[in-house]
């Protein structure tokens, strides 16, 4: 299997207050090259430690093991050195909020030529030529003038899209966005997600996107896995994951957007909230919200498991929640 | 009957060695009790503008708000008349609006009358915990002991101290994850049932408004474009604006397709485009947009724009 990112049983914990706080567990991911995956689940899940752990970003005294390879090379054990290589030219990153990726001080064409220099080793007339022409690919009107200008004379839209052009002006195969569209208008989204895809399409970049919107899952991705407390509760293609779920963490997260009812309130909360890392329940982490509960959902922690074609999910009654679809 | 009537309202901000910036055109609005008008539109299309006129926060530059038959007088540092206690606000964020070095059951009875004492006072703090379902337990605990979610019950139970008759939330659940995000929609809207208020229901999440909205209103840099009873409005949206807003959600579905994008960026409130202010960015433009479209009233709804003018009319 040649996949382009390949995270397999990957587990993190962050150093806490009384000993070492496990945030991840077991997670395995892959993203192939030219492939929009889509990574979703409620804040504090785990979605973003994984996305920090595949960037070397982890705080100081992180506990990692298990694997995250790169195209083939190991990145748990990259030296400085190494991460440089891996960073920008590899493996770039757009945030959710674009104010805190771009330097306020310096111009849009500062910013931007900067990582071409460094990383394509191009003169300064090549990527300034380079630089207009990632600007005009993400849309931004007249480019030009936009490299002489700073961050904040855009708009928060505009502003994600320099941060995307900035993202993408080393040339990286992986580009993993932290929701990067969740602070903006859903016109503007439109657009970043338009963006996204067609950079897929053009130029066989790689996506691995973030989200917890399952709506912007569904219309950009073509695999997705939903985290839960830590762990990959469920996987598989987007449009068959979200149209039939087979883990009752998925089904609840879509009972809990709106999808059209009337003036009725129709939208069906989860009871509770995530647990927090270091106070999981025994077994199933998702066992006390869970409405199809029973009791030997607290005795183990269920494995993953096929559930359909190319699908898995961590469920021990799942066999059962099928048989009563 | 209307509860609060939003008329005539212009809100302009003045900053300092610039022009002056029109963010709220003419908008007339209405609640009525009972009643929830969801309001949606892009950032900086005025929508928080309205919201702190329409709740007296600033005074308005032109036209005018009632609440109950009076005109709303923007509070400055003074008290809320007792005659417009009914009229409250929850914000977005209530890590804010809550204040963070008092117990949250002190803070609850800031909005109780002060005619009501003794153990009928002490009384309402539970039962307004109650109310928003959180244990009674709560009142004597801070502001960073909750979750962003139960905050923001605290922040609405606040809110409904002084027995509101209309309740002004801008963007409420937009700091909220999903799950309590619909744990404080569903609490908004079973008050706005039970207790017969108005609500003004701000927010940019427009399959959230199309869920809990009755009315929904539309505004587009300054001005309310499109305004109809929501299952109207998105079954047939009148105005090109509102059908790029509808076309632009995300849907899931088992073959699915990216969302339509609209051309261009939002322009500039201080040199907003004279006509129609949408006509740059509609694909629908034509000559007679370069004046400004009437409002017209079709159906239960209103439009504005030249789309919808059966017969052009000249001189």
């Amino acid at each position: 299997m040649g996949a382009l990112l390949d995270i397999d049983r990957l587990a993190v914990a962050l150093p806490g207050p009384r000993g070492p706080l496990p945030i991840l567990h077991d997670v395995s991911l892959t993203v192939g090259e030219g492939e929009l995956v889509g990574i979703a689940g409620e804040s504090g899940c785990g979605k973003s430690i994984t996305a920090q752990t595949v960037l070397g970003l982890l705080p100081p005294g992180a506990t990692v093991t298990g694997s995250a390879r790169f195209d083939g090379t190991e990145l748990l054990n990259l030296d400085r050195k190494g991460w440089q290589r891996v960073r920008g030219a590899g493996i770039a990153m757009v945030f959710q909020d674009p104010s805190a990726a771009l330097h306020p001080m310096l111009t849009v064409g500062r910013q931007l030529t900067e990582h071409m220099r460094v990383h394509l080793g191009v003169d300064r007339k090549a990527a300034k030529r380079r630089a207009i022409d990632l600007l005009d690919q993400v849309r931004l009107p007249d480019p030009e003038r936009a490299l002489d200008a700073y961050p904040h004379q855009f708009s928060g839209g505009m502003r994600q899209r320099v941060a995307i052009a900035s993202a993408l002006a080393a040339q990286p195969r992986l580009l993993i966005a932290d929701e990067p569209t969740t602070a903006l208008d859903v016109t503007v989204q439109a657009g970043i997600l338009g963006l996204l895809d067609r950079l897929r399409r053009e130029t066989g970049l790689a996506v691995a996107f973030i989200t917890h919107d399952l709506g912007v899952l569904s219309a950009l991705t073509a695999r997705s896995y939903v985290f839960y407390a830590g762990r990959v509760v469920e996987n598989g293609p987007t449009g068959a994951l979200l149209t039939e779920p087979r883990h009752p963490y998925t089904a609840a997260l879509l009972g809990a957007r709106p999808h059209g009812g009337q003036s009725t309130a129709t939208l069906t909360p989860i009871p509770g909230g995530p647990p927090a890392p270091g106070e999981l329940p025994p077994g199933c982490a998702f066992s006390p919200r869970c409405t199809h509960v029973r009791d030997d959902c607290r005795t183990a922690v269920p494995p993953l498991l096929q559930a359909g074609p190319a699908r898995e999910t961590a469920c021990v009654i799942r066999p059962e929640l099928e048989a009563a679809a | 009957m209307t509860l609060l009537e939003i008329d005539g309202v212009h809100v302009e901000h003045k900053p300092r060695g610039r022009d002056a910036v029109r963010a709220v055109v003419g908008v007339d609005l209405s609640v009525a009790p009972g009643q929830i008008v969801g309001l949606v539109g892009e950032s900086g299309c005025g929508k928080s503008s309205l919201a702190r006129v329409a709740a007296g926060l600033t005074p308005p530059s032109a036209g005018e708000v009632r609440y109950a038959g009076r005109p709303v007088t923007p509070l400055g540092w003074r008290r809320r008349a007792a005659d417009q206690i009914g009229l409250q606000m929850v914000f977005q964020n209530p890590y804010a609006s809550l204040n963070p070095r008092r117990a949250v059951g002190e803070q609850l009875l800031d909005g109780v009358p002060a005619d009501v004492t003794g153990a009928a006072r002490r009384n309402r703090i539970p039962e307004l915990l109650e109310r928003v379902g959180m244990p009674a337990s709560a009142a004597t605990r801070y502001p960073h002991q909750f979750s962003g979610g139960q905050r923001q019950r605290l922040a609405i139970a606040r809110a409904l101290a002084p027995q509101p008759r209309v309740i002004i939330a801008d963007e409420p659940v937009t700091a909220l994850d999903a799950s309590s995000q619909a744990q404080v929609v569903n609490l908004l809207v079973g008050l706005v049932r039970e207790l017969e208020m108005g609500m003004l229901f701000i927010s940019h999440d427009l399959a959230l408004v199309h869920e809990i909205a009755d009315v929904t209103a539309v505004m587009y840099l300054g001005k309310i474009v499109e305004t109809a009873p929501t299952r109207q409005l998105w079954a047939e949206p009148r105005h090109p604006y509102t059908r790029a807003l509808i076309d632009a959600v995300p849907r899931i579905s088992a073959t699915p397709t990216l969302p339509t994008t609209l051309a261009g960026e939002v322009p500039d409130p201080a040199n907003a485009p004279a006509g129609c202010r949408f006509a740059p960015r509609c694909p629908h433009a034509f000559d007679r947009c370069a004046e400004a479209p009437p409002t017209v009233q079709i159906g239960a709804g209103s439009v504005a724009c030249w789309l919808n003018v059966p017969q052009p009319v000249h001189q």
